[in-house]
């Protein structure tokens, strides 16, 4: 087993685990923390994919900007999880069967599909650097990208005019 | 390493993040899930550039170079989407003093 398969298999059990305690810990300041290690696991991938900006922007811009957003707001509303509120159990319960129907019915479509044995690249290949995004995101995505910067300015003034009243 | 590794954390990343939405009361909780989905979209096209970069960077140095550009995109998207949301829940919980999305079916009175 090589150190990229075993660094693989411990960010993929770190990514699914402490997704899982988001979706069941019952204090909503636990599954933002639960959240973040995710996020730090799912950067851990980007980089191991020699994705090096992506996985930079991971952290900054979800693990640094949103998620003290969401933290703020849940400490703004002082929830804990006593005022949680709980749905049945069998609701919850046909919660889970639906996402694991979707699971089993993903699984079965993809196993055989044309992908299967096609090789990726890890740790190597230079599309991920910041100097070829760069190149890119400034000749064929330089619309995409100052509408983007108009899509940002209308998100904080909407922020800022809902939050207001 | 075989692309299908990814594809399948990918699709269980998006399976819990899908349970967790449909199990939970909190809205911001409900939120959070919404992410993680976004996430395991991102990590799926992040594994198929570097795929593809493999198979057709021989010819093409460039290729593979657009699906980073989309996660970068969906990134953008995702935190203008953050924002809106949590001022709705915000507002949300000044009127109704909770963040249960069943109160959201009485969003008329």
């Amino acid at each position: 087993m090589q150190i990229t398969d075993i660094l693989f298999y411990f960010l993929s059990a770190l990514t699914l685990g402490s997704a899982i305690m988001v979706a069941l810990s019952r204090n909503p300041v636990h599954s933002v923390l639960w959240l973040i290690i995710t996020f730090f696991a799912i950067s851990g991938h980007y980089i191991l994919m020699n994705a090096q900006f992506l996985g930079i922007v991971n952290l900054i811009v979800y693990a640094g900007a949103i998620m003290v957003l969401f933290l703020f707001v849940i400490m703004l509303m002082n929830l804990n999880a006593d005022s949680e509120p709980q749905k049945n159990k069998w609701l919850k319960l046909a919660g889970i069967v639906a996402g694991g129907c979707l699971l089993l019915v993903m699984v079965a479509a993809l196993k055989d599909a044309e992908t299967a044995g096609k090789e990726m690249q890890l740790y190597t290949g230079d599309i991920g650097l910041i100097k070829n995004l760069g190149k890119a995101l400034f000749t064929d995505y330089v619309v995409p990208f100052e509408i983007s910067s108009i899509l940002f300015l209308s998100a904080m003034v909407g922020a800022v005019a809902i939050g207001k009243k | 390493m075989p692309v299908e590794r990814y594809i399948f954390l990918a699709i269980a990343l998006f399976c819990i993040g899908i349970a967790g939405a449909l199990m939970r009361r909190n809205a911001i909780i409900v939120f959070m899930c919404i992410e993680i989905m976004l996430n395991a979209v991102n990590l799926l096209l992040v594994a198929f550039s570097k795929m593809h970069h493999l198979q057709h960077g021989a010819t093409n140095p460039s290729a593979g170079i657009d699906g980073q550009l989309f996660v970068f995109f969906i990134m953008v998207v995702a935190a203008a989407e953050v924002s809106v949301g949590l001022a709705i829940i915000v507002m949300m919980y000044r009127n109704v003093h909770s963040v249960d999305i069943n109160f959201l079916n009485r969003l008329k009175h």
